[in-house]
């Protein structure tokens, strides 16, 4: 026999022992190591007669590929063994509870300007913005509503001074006055924000919020004013039809002056907008007061257009089934989180307003 | 203002149904408010007399009562009223009947044992007044409607309109009856004016004094002597009552009829009350009078009144004087129509916080023509109801009525309103409001109806014609989905992505009141300027805030109180620095309470500290696009944090504008105002402080560039005194070679044992690479020893060993 059959036969019979993974890494390197039993024999190659050279290369190449692919296979399959049984130790138990996440909340009233704000951006309005403390002539004068006028008493007004001149302003429209002084016509603006009066009770908070609108261009008629309310009240509501009734009313800053109802139902407890033959009033409305357009320097001969303010926390209250107005501002974390909205949820037309 | 239909056909013309009247209302801009139903149960309601009274048996306060109800039997009523004696003319309602301030129906009920079969009722059950005390006590006259209905015939609903305030001539009946006329709902019948004989010269002389100021421009007065005041005759009663007013007396019936009906206010005087003349004048500071209300009004200077020699009557157009009133006994009386200026009206009223019927409609303007119509009106009633003889007219004025003209283009309708009406239609309308029209070459000269105080001008023409002709003729003009100018600017935009950045990481968005309790506010004022409010809506909420914290930390008080621990919630909105429009910023303000986590199998309890805020801030401002590598931060903070453990923020070190403040709220603050948690950290980002990137996000991504160059990473440790600050040691590394360094990492803070006393260790891992070659053990060497030569020098830190 020669010496590498004899090799071969030891060490396959080693290796059908049970062997470890350190024994089998010994007897690897006792075969393959720098002076293995197998390296060595070819180191003898140069050595051997030319004549038998050729098969002795070939039969220890042979017996080499055996030896190393078993001890590989034996190898690996330790390993599978091993791996499996730390498998079989690791498991958990994955019902426990998860690590906490505490998930933050967009309040519903500045949802509800975001989606108001991104249904107006569509027809190219732009969003203003003014201050809240304001001056007697802003929210009232120039909007066409000298002291001692009547209408003054529907707003109860926050003041700031004996002499009445600073105020919290009692709605949105001194944002049109600071608007139309500050540029030049054509004006097409949206100025959500902050309104003050001095009322509280259950659909009273003596702060709230009003959207207010403002078209003026040349030849913009009540038509458009219809046409844009229509708009946003359905795009708003998210419904395809929508049934509104506009109703003569009187704002001192705007004549001709409307109210305007939405038409709805009650079905199971819920109110459906757009459909049923109630009547809910949501907004004022009407073509701007030419007296309101002399005060801030445009020629009402050359331009007109409409305005209209409506209330936010109302418009919230009326899509997301919220009951009590005084609630928005209680900062109750049960129903913030209950009527909040998630932060990624920002209103886009592609999206859809709301999911 | 308060209609019946019935009382409208006084007036109107109209075969159409109420229904149709409801929805024609509204549509002409007297917008329904409600609607009151009188059933036909009123009819049940009868004219009652108890017979016989005895005690109850087993209750002392209450009586059994034989009552006579016009049948056979007398009916048995239990009734607890002290006036409900033997031979009382009353009101009795039969089991069944619904009684009208409650809404309850009557039913047969043992009262304490005793049966009782219906009940006898007070003026406040029916609705007739406010009178409860007692039950109704008829006068002897109705003996002979003993068992018929008390109501004389059914009342027709109650109407209530809520009349915009440019609308006085709508707070009369025949004003509403107009407007429904023209828009097609019947015919306005003209009333005929009725004849009174003249006798005699009024005899009080009315001066009205010509005095700055003066709010009264014209007295129109006549006497009606011999006059013998009674109870009003049952028409006028149930006209009152249907529309909701108390019959007092014919004589102040009538005035207050003729005020519903044409909208004019009368008053009627005691002649023989009044000491020689009427004078019409400025009060005098300090005057007073006894009003009809029994109430003492003192004035100051310059309200208009009706005097005589011996001082105040009445306050002209307001409310008159006892002293001067009528009462039953009154003979001879001076009844009084004027026209006071609005503006007057409602100064007065405001300074004495009075509001009557007559103040509600001078203050709106009255049709100063009207004065002459109403008191004929009115004298005519009361000489057929009263008796007398009236004097001649009288009317005193120091300025006349002066016609209003208005030019009308008649194509600026359909300018304005976007449909088109024919001139016939437009004709016809102004008639039938009243206009009276001349035509001319390109428009209409309209000569405007007295009545009307609001019409002045072209567009206040075309209300009247858009509102007549209907609202659902404009069309409906779809708008166009064009946009010139982007929507928001850069700084909504800051606003609206800050606000949802703050709330991704887990702060609830809340809205509170821009105004707070003052002593919350001192806490967070600082040196701020108090802003108070004149006319708070309570005193907690006195002030305007000058940090949004005052509200949050009390909402977030009432939530821990609700029995939540850990909270984070945030405002973003106003706070204000002064009283004058624009002294105000917009601030993110957020507030977290208790643990950061909280007993669990998984992690470990830590309580929420001031790093879990600070990394909100400084991942929100990152996000927002401020590069937070160039922040600068230090510890000086308001008064309001604890001052060892907060710290504000600069965008770069120019510190120009504090960015934000962060850290814990004082701890005296807690303990003021009884705050149990276990930490409560805050923090303040000013969004006007903010500089606007002039790069848009766009911009920033066209530029990209990152090393595949091997990097190292490398462990200092340094001994510095515990004064220097971290932020320095960072500062210090970057600068050694920022085209090197990439990255520097903090990963362990050490004071104790091996360290000196007054120093700390601080361990910091340092990435190398460059973004040119691969950089080798000397060329680490090297960079090494500037580090640690840089970082020694300048902190003077000595690296550890």
């Amino acid at each position: 026999m020669s010496d590498l059959k004899k090799i071969r036969d030891e060490f396959i019979s080693k290796l059908k022992g049970k062997l470890d993974l350190a024994e089998l890494n010994q007897i690897k390197s006792d075969l393959f190591g720098k002076n293995g039993l197998v390296s060595s024999q070819f180191k003898k190659i140069g050595t051997i007669d030319i004549s038998k050279r050729k098969k002795f290369a070939s039969d220890l190449n042979i017996i080499k590929d055996e030896l190393h692919d078993l001890i590989n296979l034996k190898i690996k399959e330790i390993e599978k063994a091993n791996i499996n049984e730390k498998l079989e130790k690791e498991k958990i138990d994955v019902t426990l509870p998860e690590r906490s996440f505490v998930k933050g909340k967009i309040h519903p009233v500045s949802q509800t300007i975001d989606e108001i704000s991104s249904i107006f951006s569509e027809i190219g309005f732009s969003v203003e913005e003014g201050p809240d403390v304001e001056n007697e002539y802003n929210n009232f004068t120039a909007l066409n509503t000298p002291d001692n006028h009547p209408a003054r008493d529907m707003h109860d007004t926050f003041y700031l001074d004996e002499k009445k001149e600073r105020l919290l302003r009692t709605h949105t429209s001194p944002v049109q006055i600071r608007t139309m002084l500050k540029d030049k016509p054509p004006f097409k603006i949206i100025a959500p924000g902050r309104t003050y009066r001095s009322d509280s009770d259950q659909t009273h908070s003596p702060m709230f919020h009003q959207v207010e609108g403002l078209h003026i261009d040349k030849n913009i008629n009540m038509g458009h004013l219809k046409g844009c309310l229509n708009y946003f009240i359905k795009e708003f509501f998210e419904v395809k039809k929508i049934k509104m009734r506009f109703r003569p009313s009187h704002f001192p800053f705007t004549e001709p002056s409307a109210e305007v109802d939405i038409g709805y139902e009650i079905k199971d407890g819920k109110i459906i907008i757009g459909e049923g033959d109630q009547w809910l009033e949501i907004l004022g409305c009407g073509m701007v007061h030419p007296n309101v357009l002399k005060n801030v320097k445009v020629d009402p001969t050359k331009f007109q257009g409409y305005a209209f303010g409506i209330g936010i926390d109302r418009l919230a209250m009326l899509k997301y089934g919220i009951n009590d107005l005084r609630a928005f501002f209680d900062c109750d974390y049960r129903w913030l989180n209950h009527f909040g909205f998630d932060p990624l949820d920002v209103p886009t037309n592609y999206r859809g307003l709301s999911r | 203002m308060k209609i019946t239909f019935d009382w409208l056909k006084d007036h109107l013309k109209t075969n159409l149904k109420e229904k149709n009247l409801l929805e024609q209302l509204t549509n002409i801009g007297l917008e329904v408010e409600s609607v009151e139903s009188f059933s036909s149960d009123d009819q049940l309601f009868k004219v009652a007399k108890i017979i016989k009274t005895e005690k109850h048996p087993n209750a002392d306060r209450l009586k059994v009562c034989d009552v006579n109800i016009g049948e056979k039997e007398l009916k048995k009523v239990v009734c607890g009223a002290t006036n409900a004696n033997e031979g009382l003319i009353t009101i009795y309602a039969p089991p069944g009947a619904i009684i009208p301030k409650t809404n309850t129906k009557l039913e047969i009920a043992k009262i304490r044992g005793v049966t009782s079969y219906g009940m006898l009722c007070s003026e406040s059950e029916l609705n007739l007044s406010d009178e409860s005390d007692g039950i109704t006590e008829l006068s002897k006259k109705y003996e002979k409607n003993i068992g018929k209905s008390y109501f004389s015939k059914s009342k027709s609903n109650l109407i209530d309109l809520s009349i915009t305030p440019n609308r006085p001539d709508c707070l009369g009946v025949k004003g509403i009856a107009r407007d429904l006329a023209a828009s097609g709902f019947g015919r306005l019948i003209v009333s005929k004016e009725k004849k009174i004989k003249f006798k005699t010269k009024q005899t009080i002389k009315v001066k009205i004094n010509k005095e700055k100021g003066q709010g009264c421009s014209a007295f129109g007065s006549c006497v009606i002597k011999n006059v013998k005041n009674t109870e009003s005759p049952q028409w006028l009663k149930d006209k009152l009552i249907s529309v909701g007013q108390k019959p007092i007396s014919a004589i102040v019936d009538i005035t207050n009829y003729v005020m519903l009906d044409i909208n004019r206010p009368l008053h009627a005087y005691d002649a023989d009350k009044i000491e020689k003349g009427i004078i019409v004048r400025n009060s005098k500071s300090g005057e007073e009078f006894t009003a009809l209300d029994n109430k003492i009004y003192k004035l100051e200077k310059g309200m208009c009144v009706i005097s005589d020699n011996k001082g105040v009557l009445g306050l002209g157009g307001i409310i008159g004087g006892t002293r001067s009133g009528t009462e039953f006994d009154t003979k001879n009386i001076l009844l009084e129509s004027a026209y006071f200026d609005p503006r007057s009206i409602r100064n007065t009223a405001k300074k004495l916080n009075l509001d009557t019927d007559a103040k509600f409609r001078f203050e709106r303007g009255i049709d100063p023509l009207s004065i002459e119509t109403g008191l004929k009106k009115a004298a005519s009633l009361i000489q057929e109801i009263c008796g007398g003889e009236v004097s001649k007219i009288d009317i005193q004025k120091t300025e006349s009525y002066k016609t209003k003209i208005i030019n009308f283009d008649v194509n600026s309708f359909e300018n304005i309103v976007g449909f088109k009406i024919s001139e016939k239609e437009i004709q016809r309308i102004l008639i039938d409001l009243g206009f009276i029209i001349k035509k001319e070459k390109n428009s209409l000269k309209l000569i405007v109806p007295s009545w009307r105080p609001d019409i002045s001008q072209q567009i206040d023409i075309i209300e009247e014609l858009v509102r007549i002709s209907g609202y659902d003729k404009i069309k409906t003009i779809d708008p166009i989905k064009d946009r010139s100018k982007s929507t928001l600017t850069q700084t909504q935009r800051l606003f609206h992505f800050l606000q949802r950045a703050i709330a991704s990481k887990g702060y609830l968005e809340t809205i509170t009141w821009s105004f707070t309790d003052q002593s919350y506010n001192d806490h967070f004022r600082e040196a701020g300027k108090e802003i108070k409010i004149v006319n708070p809506i309570s005193s907690e909420l006195g002030v305007l805030r000058n940090s949004i914290f005052s509200n949050l930390i009390m909402y977030m008080g009432k939530n821990l109180d609700r029995g939540f621990k850990d909270l984070s919630i945030f405002e973003i909105g106003p706070i204000f620095t002064g009283s004058n429009p624009g002294e105000q910023k917009t601030v993110v303000c957020g507030l977290s309470a208790g643990k950061k986590s909280r007993l669990s199998w998984i992690d470990k309890e830590r309580n929420i500290d001031l790093f879990d805020a600070k990394r909100d801030v400084v991942q929100t401002l990152s996000e927002a696009g401020y590069n937070s590598d160039h922040f600068f931060i230090d510890s000086k903070t308001p008064n309001y944090y604890h001052p060892g453990k907060s710290g504000r923020i600069f965008l770069d070190h120019s510190k120009d504008k504090v960015a934000a403040y962060f850290g814990e709220i004082h701890p005296n603050i807690l303990k003021k105002i009884d705050i149990k948690t276990e930490n409560l950290i805050g923090f303040e980002i000013f969004l006007e402080n903010l500089k606007l990137s002039r790069k848009t996000l766009k911009d920033q991504k066209l530029k990209f560039s990152v090393s595949d160059f091997q990097k190292s990473e490398r462990d200092f440790a340094f001994v510095v005194n515990k004064d220097v600050e971290a932020q320095e040691l960072i500062s210090v590394i970057s600068n050694v070679n920022p085209n090197l360094i990439s990255n520097i990492k903090v990963f362990d803070v050490y004071e104790g044992e091996n360290i000196p006393d007054n120093q700390k260790s601080i361990a910091i891992s340092i990435t190398i690479q460059s973004s040119e070659k691969t950089l080798n053990d000397k060329d680490l060497e090297k960079i090494n020893n500037s580090i640690i030569e840089a970082v020694e020098n300048k902190t003077g830190a000595k690296i550890r060993s």
